[in-house]
């Protein structure tokens, strides 16, 4: 029987087989390629809406003795912050804040006014909750209200002295952001490729897995092992296998992706993201080479662990290893160079960044990340055939 | 016919086979015989090419497991320790995998499993997934995929453990039928009556060594001793 024959069979019955396997169906259809981008999506949609919403909303200020400043207040009001007035001293506006029954507490000493008259700084407190995630956007925005009614008094103390107040103005910054809408949205995306390469490994897992070590332990390996067939057909019919899942589960999370992100309504804020079926086709084919790399990975693990438990408690880092070099890019803000495209993973999530951002990678950037990665693949692929050479192989 | 010629095999410091040598002729059942840890079931995985043995030489059909192991288990129907099949693929389907991977075409495949399901009685379970089948179930799955390319020697690792009574007299019928056939079969267990019930050769073995060999009735004659299980009791007491 020729070499590919027996490396047909098996597949076919290592996919078929698991294709019966809730486990197996659960992570590689369902959890990964579904939950992922729903998770996803929601997550975005929730920031956008906080901060769409954080623009539009009242911003509320208790104030305690606002009495003493009624010039503020009226201030305050005109500038759309609805005030109300509480009759809290110092520690009952410390507390109130703590325990969040109000976000921020402005509380005015009894000196304000006299102070202010005299022209000296006079006091004002404010309590907030940096901590609380909710609130901070809108202490920031009171603050900045503040600032404004504190430069405002002294443009007009400037002027009744008889100088032009611009000397307060010696720079005048302007911020001018030059990204695109489509890089700003990649940006926010950043995640997106993680995902993917995450989901992908993650829909291979369970078969690699299974397929060597789950038949260790049934006793079935030493059965197919005292078959005429060479060793290499048996172990190259899993990994294949193995990387259809993983290809199937990619596929599942790329056209998830696509279908949600028409529903997150980036557009209202200036992002669009260019990801229709040519894209979703370009990503799936970037991302083919990592799978037999991660297929051959996970079959190194299951060769060489003990039992299915030994082997499942690797899996955590046999998924997120392959994915490591693209955390480490993520948080050192490494940009694409050739070099860099030949780590197997990071060079996959250059070039879907890349395409998404509608900045295509040249074809050498292309053909560096899909050789390297499948040169890594073959390395690892030789491993797992020594080991399934090794008599141990069987425990 | 399966020859060994002193076999040896090593796990690190334990010697587990000893320079064994062993003939299972064509039409005979051979029973290797020993108690449990006596490295039957290593000489049985060195005859069925699952290791390699350190030193020493063993033929299937005159096919060295050294030199030609692909061709030595092409010639080979084995049944391992644990009879050990899949539990989310039918039994037919378990033994339709192994024909095709043995190289059988298809059709011929579909036709022998028809073939080898009516002749172990396993019609009930054929299409039934085999989780949850019984370990009488599971032994005839894994004897049917063992026979499905028609081999000429078969090599069974305690067959009949975990076997009830019928089973296991149904077992014996069917080796006793396979070797007027004229099949060689070659099967280890360390049940007395299992082997004296059905054995035309039997081999001793204890501590990795060849301790006896012959028929039931010379090896008793040789040690003086009554029957089978007394010259069993007196070989293995004299072992190292």
């Amino acid at each position: 029987m020729s070499m590919l024959r027996a490396l047909l069979i098996v597949f076919a019955k290592e996919f078929r087989e698991n294709l019966r396997e809730r486990r197996t169906l659960v992570t590689a259809l369902i959890l990964g390629p579904l939950l992922g981008p729903v998770l996803f999506a929601a997550l975005i949609n929730l920031q956008i809406h906080r901060g769409a919403a954080a623009a539009d909303r009242p911003l509320a200020l208790a104030v305690a003795h606002g009495e003493r400043a009624p010039h503020l207040l009226a201030y305050l009001a005109q500038s759309g912050v609805a005030v109300t007035a509480v009759g809290l001293d110092r520690d009952a506006a410390r507390h109130a804040v703590a325990l969040h029954r109000e976000p921020r507490v402005l509380w005015v000493p009894e000196e304000f006014g006299r102070l202010l008259a005299q022209g000296t700084p006079a006091p004002l407190e404010l309590y907030t909750d940096a901590a609380d995630v909710g609130s901070a956007a809108d202490s920031e925005r009171l603050r900045a209200i503040l600032a404004q009614y504190s430069a405002t008094l002294a443009h007009l103390r400037i002027l009744a002295r008889g100088i032009d107040p611009l000397v307060l103005n010696p720079v005048a910054v302007q911020d001018v952001d030059v990204s695109t809408p489509a890089a700003r949205s990649v940006l926010l995306l950043g995640a997106l490729s993680y995902l993917m390469l995450l989901t992908m490994l993650m829909g291979g897992v369970y078969l690699a897995i299974d397929a060597t070590a789950g038949e260790r332990e049934r006793g079935t390996l030493e059965a197919l092992l005292t078959l005429p067939v060479p060793r290499a057909a048996l172990l190259l019919g899993k990994m294949l296998a193995t990387c259809a899942y993983m290809v199937i589960s990619l596929t599942l999370t790329v056209v998830a992706f696509a279908v949600l992100l028409r529903f997150v309504g980036l557009e209202r804020f200036g992002m669009s993201i260019n990801f229709g079926a040519a894209v979703g086709l370009r990503v799936i084919l970037y991302c083919l080479p990592l799978a037999p790399l991660g297929a051959a990975l996970m079959t190194i693990v299951a060769a060489f662990t003990r039992t299915y438990r030994e082997a499942q408690s690797w899996l955590g880092l046999v998924i997120v290893l392959p994915t490591l070099p693209l955390v480490f890019a993520g948080s050192l803000g490494l940009r694409p160079s050739l070099p860099l495209m030949s780590v197997p993973s990071l060079g996959q999530h250059f070039l879907i960044t890349s395409l998404l951002r509608a900045e295509p990678l040249p074809p050498p950037y292309v053909a560096l990340s899909v050789g390297a990665t499948l040169a890594v693949a073959a390395l690892l692929t030789l491993i797992a055939a020594r080991l399934y050479r090794r008599e141990a192989l069987l425990g | 016919m399966i020859e060994a010629r002193a076999l040896c095999k090593r796990f690190g410091p334990v010697a587990a086979v000893r320079e064994v040598s062993l003939t299972a002729a064509d039409g005979r059942i051979t029973g290797l015989l020993g108690p449990n840890g006596a490295g039957k079931s290593t000489t049985l995985r060195l005859l069925y090419t699952v290791l390699r043995p350190d030193a020493g030489e063993a033929l299937i059909d005159g096919s060295s497991v050294r030199s030609a192991p692909l061709e030595a288990a092409r010639r080979l129907g084995v049944l391992p320790s644990g009879a050990g099949i899949y539990p989310n693929l039918t039994a037919r389907e378990n033994i339709l995998y192994f024909a095709h991977l043995q190289g059988v075409p298809r059709g011929e495949a579909r036709a022998r499993t028809v073939e080898l399901v009516r002749m172990l009685e396993m019609e009930e379970c054929a299409d039934r997934r085999a989780r949850g089948f019984s370990q009488g179930e599971r032994v005839k799955t894994a004897l049917a995929r063992a026979l499905v390319h028609r081999p000429r020697n078969l090599i069974l690792d305690e067959p009949t453990n975990g076997l009830d009574v019928p089973a296991v007299r149904s077992l014996r019928r069917l080796l006793k039928a396979l070797r007027d056939a004229g099949h060689c079969v070659l099967f280890s267990s360390h049940v007395m009556q299992e082997v004296s019930a059905l054995c035309d050769e039997v081999v001793v073995i204890g501590a990795g060594t060849v301790l006896a060999a012959g028929t039931p009735g010379e090896i008793a004659a040789r040690t003086g001793a009554e029957g089978l299980e007394d010259a069993f009791v007196r070989l293995i007491g004299a072992a190292p």
